[in-house]
């Protein structure tokens, strides 16, 4: 199989590399190992050693961060943009439409059975009309690059898709450490994203909210894996961070607790997931939650982003779907393009796949963090024979794709410079307006030959640059 | 047939409490099988929050009582006239499709026992044939014992043990409905007693079953019918807890005890007061 690179055609350096490629070359090789040591000192410093996409794993290993940024050229990220944006409004208007008339399920255009049947599918809400009508506030679309113009979408996460803390810091060390590499490349920012995720939720705050909305970030607490991010973005968003045990209902608002006494709470972002959010409506025993928030919600007191039950519009199941909700929904045709996949409960595809397992890449619909998954080309015979003999008990919980051939980006290793394999995760924010910073997280998968990036399976971060015109 | 309903909960901590939050599903359903007249819900030191209907077609009411307090009273009155459908939830508005009730919960989780149960209805392909059949099987398989039973038992151990209440019973015909592959639902209620001696309560809950062509159904295995105008329907949900007409929660350590005082008359006719009340 061969590999787009995106630095290299060939031997000759693509443009948007070039003065980058001047600067590896002239950098010696002490100087490089000292700056890696400094970057990680300094990761370590901020505290910054959540594991990404709530991998599980150690919390507190370092991602390893690659110092060699990936670069996108305007007209690039332009085109990747406008099909990201486009599927970020077809996902919310998916997500109305299900907890709505179902238009899409009665002209048949999705099975009803993969939508009401859907775990994430929340009976509570519906009929309820979040602000603006989205549910989805923050959506990461997960991307790889196949050729020069060829981009797919992994996956969507629509709940409280994490990581966005990387894309900030990596920016924020690489400014540190090569102060000189941003005066020559007019590189655009990254650095407003709190600014506009705080509009974007003060956007959506709910009719009953005369003021400037009231915004706080609620977490799990400090065990939870992804802590510093929600306390790092509720710093840079101005915002309080709280706890369940923080907020509470009394009448028809939502209070939090403060030194000045209670504050009616407008909009809460929310990163504790829907079955935790209220033991009155969910999981009785949820600790995390806040008692009588979702009767708050349901009644319009209040802001919930992601909007509970947001989760039925990104499950791997449903995924092979979005094109046709661009087509349904917005009567255009999807900029950017799915994977091929195959569902395994289908019979035609489960024979299929069952007979191509070498050569395709197996998930289980539910897993995520790369755990639960075959790839077919990387695996021993062995391997494969297990694998199948899961797919056989339970064929409706995996789907297949082929294995893609994931565009690489120059990486240091011991040696220098090595391509290694990435993905892309843009982080698009839905309120008032649909808006992204450019760019957003770039995961390479460490080992060589590797095309798992996520971070427990030796997967690291790196800076990622869209130039400006 | 007119009935007056009075319906008493009285919590008593051993410890103060504060920040009590309730959520009530409280309020008689509105179909063509009921007509609530002068409704009242108040909850002891308690402020009403939000109420609103929600996609299931119940009236939700929120409270909370700020606390501290040992004790703290729910009380529900009115009256309902209702009319006998047949058990078929007719005139009823609600948003939430059928197939989202296909879903299994902790209670209603399936094991051989209740697989046995569902598949030993054969010969029909008639949905409410099968569906009445399920629920006359299940009268069969778990007598009526109050007591043996409490509110975490599962249907699979209800059935197991072959004893319960109308809980179990209702959880048992959800569990094997949906083995069936028909949606199926748990409804709580009252139910008023129209023969001496008879066991049951009156805070009652049976089984909504979607059956196509009739929409829902309602079953109640504990008494061997389907509902009739002795029943006051208010709300529903995938299983007792999620349909729970009280859910509530409060900060503190103290130690929750409850009483519950439910009853429901048959009466002549309605205050006239009460009528003008409705039309004001």
């Amino acid at each position: 199989m061969s590999y787009y690179n995106e630095m290299y055609e060939g031997s000759r350096v693509r443009e948007p590399y070039a003065r980058l490629s001047q600067w590896v070359e002239t950098m010696p090789a002490d100087f490089r190992q000292m700056k890696q040591a400094e970057a990680e000192a300094l990761f370590r410093r901020i505290g910054i050693t959540f594991a990404v996409y709530g991998e599980g794993g150690d919390p507190d290993r370092l991602i390893p961060f690659d110092m060699m940024p990936r670069v996108f050229e305007q007209s690039e990220w332009r085109k990747l943009e406008r099909g990201i944006k486009q599927r970020a409004r077809a996902l919310n208007a998916f997500l109305r439409d299900v907890y709505g008339r179902a238009e899409i399920v009665r002209a048949g255009r999705i099975p009803a059975r993969l939508v009401y049947q859907n775990e994430a599918y929340e009976k509570a809400v519906v009929g309820v009309v979040p602000p603006r009508g989205v549910y989805s506030h923050i959506i990461g679309i997960d991307l790889v690059r196949t050729s020069k113009d060829e981009f797919f979408v992994l996956e969507d996460n629509c709940r409280t898709p994490s990581g966005v803390s990387y894309m900030l810091e990596n920016r924020e060390i690489m400014m540190r450490m090569f102060p000189g590499l941003f005066r020559g490349n007019r590189i655009e920012p990254v650095d407003q994203y709190p600014d506009l995720l705080r509009r974007t939720l003060e956007s959506v705050a709910p009719a009953k909210c005369h003021d400037r909305p009231t915004c706080v970030v609620l977490t799990p607490g400090h065990f939870n894996s992804a802590y510093y991010e929600h306390s790092f973005l509720a710093n840079l968003m101005g915002v309080e961070l709280v706890e369940g045990a923080d907020l509470f209902v009394d009448g028809e608002f939502v209070y939090m607790r403060t030194t000045q006494g209670p504050k009616r709470v407008d909009v809460i972002y929310r990163r504790i997931d829907d079955p935790f959010l209220d033991p009155l409506c969910f999981r009785p025993d949820s600790m995390l939650g806040v008692p009588g928030l979702m009767d708050v919600y349901r009644s319009g007191g209040v802001s919930i982003c992601s909007a509970p039950g947001a989760g039925v519009a990104d499950d791997k199941a449903i995924y092979t779907f979005v094109p046709e909700m661009v087509r349904f929904y917005l009567g255009e045709e999807p900029m950017l393009q799915n994977v091929q996949t195959w569902t395994l409960w289908k019979d035609d595809d489960y024979r299929y796949v069952m007979e191509h397992l070498p050569d395709l890449v197996v998930k289980e619909v539910h897993g995520s963090g790369g755990y639960g998954m075959l790839v077919g080309p990387k695996s021993t015979k062995e391997e494969i024979e297990t694998f199948r003999r899961k797919i056989e008990a339970d064929p409706g919980n995996y789907i297949a794709q082929p294995t893609l051939a994931l565009s690489t980006c120059p990486t240091f290793v011991a040696e220098g410079l090595a391509p290694r394999h990435v993905d892309l995760r843009p982080y698009c924010l839905c309120g008032d307006r649909i808006e992204l910073v450019p760019g957003g997280l770039t995961r390479v998968a460490l080992r060589e030959g590797s095309l798992v990036v996520n971070s427990s399976q030796g997967g690291g971060v790196k800076d990622t640059w869209v130039l400006s015109e | 047939m007119k009935l007056r309903i009075f319906h008493q909960t009285v919590y008593r901590y051993d410890r103060p409490v504060r920040n009590l939050v309730q959520s009530l599903r409280l309020t008689p359903s509105v179909f063509e099988g009921q007509r609530t007249h002068d409704w009242a819900i108040s909850v002891s030191g308690g402020t009403r929050g939000p109420g609103f209907r929600d996609g299931a077609g119940d009236w939700i009411e929120g409270w909370t009582v700020r606390g501290p307090t040992e004790e703290v009273t729910v009380t529900v009155t009115g009256r309902v006239e209702t009319r006998d459908t047949a058990g078929v939830l007719r005139g009823y508005r609600e948003l939430i499709h059928p197939l989202a009730y296909l879903r299994d919960t902790v209670a209603t989780k399936p094991d051989e026992g209740l697989r046995d149960l569902a598949g030993s209805v054969t010969d029909t392909t008639d949905f409410l044939d099968l569906a009445h059949r399920l629920s006359a099987g299940v009268s069969e398989a778990i007598a009526y014992a109050p007591g043996q039973t409490e509110f975490h038992t599962t249907a699979a151990e209800a059935l197991a043990q072959g004893q319960g209440v109308c809980q179990d019973h209702a959880h048992a015909l959800i569990a094997v409905a949906r083995l069936r592959d028909l949606p199926a639902r748990y409804v709580s209620g009252y139910l008023h007693s129209t023969t001496e001696g008879e066991p049951h309560e009156a805070a009652h809950a049976w089984a909504e079953i979607h059956v196509q062509g009739l929409g829902w159904v309602g079953f109640d295995p504990a008494n061997r019918c389907c509902p009739d105008e002795r029943y006051v329907r208010l709300g529903s949900g995938l299983d007792a807890s999620d349909a729970a007409p009280i859910r509530g929660i409060a900060a503190g350590q103290g130690i929750e005890t409850l009483d519950v005082a439910v009853n429901v008359e048959e009466v002549e006719r309605f205050q006239t007061q009460s009528q003008s009340q409705t039309q004001s």
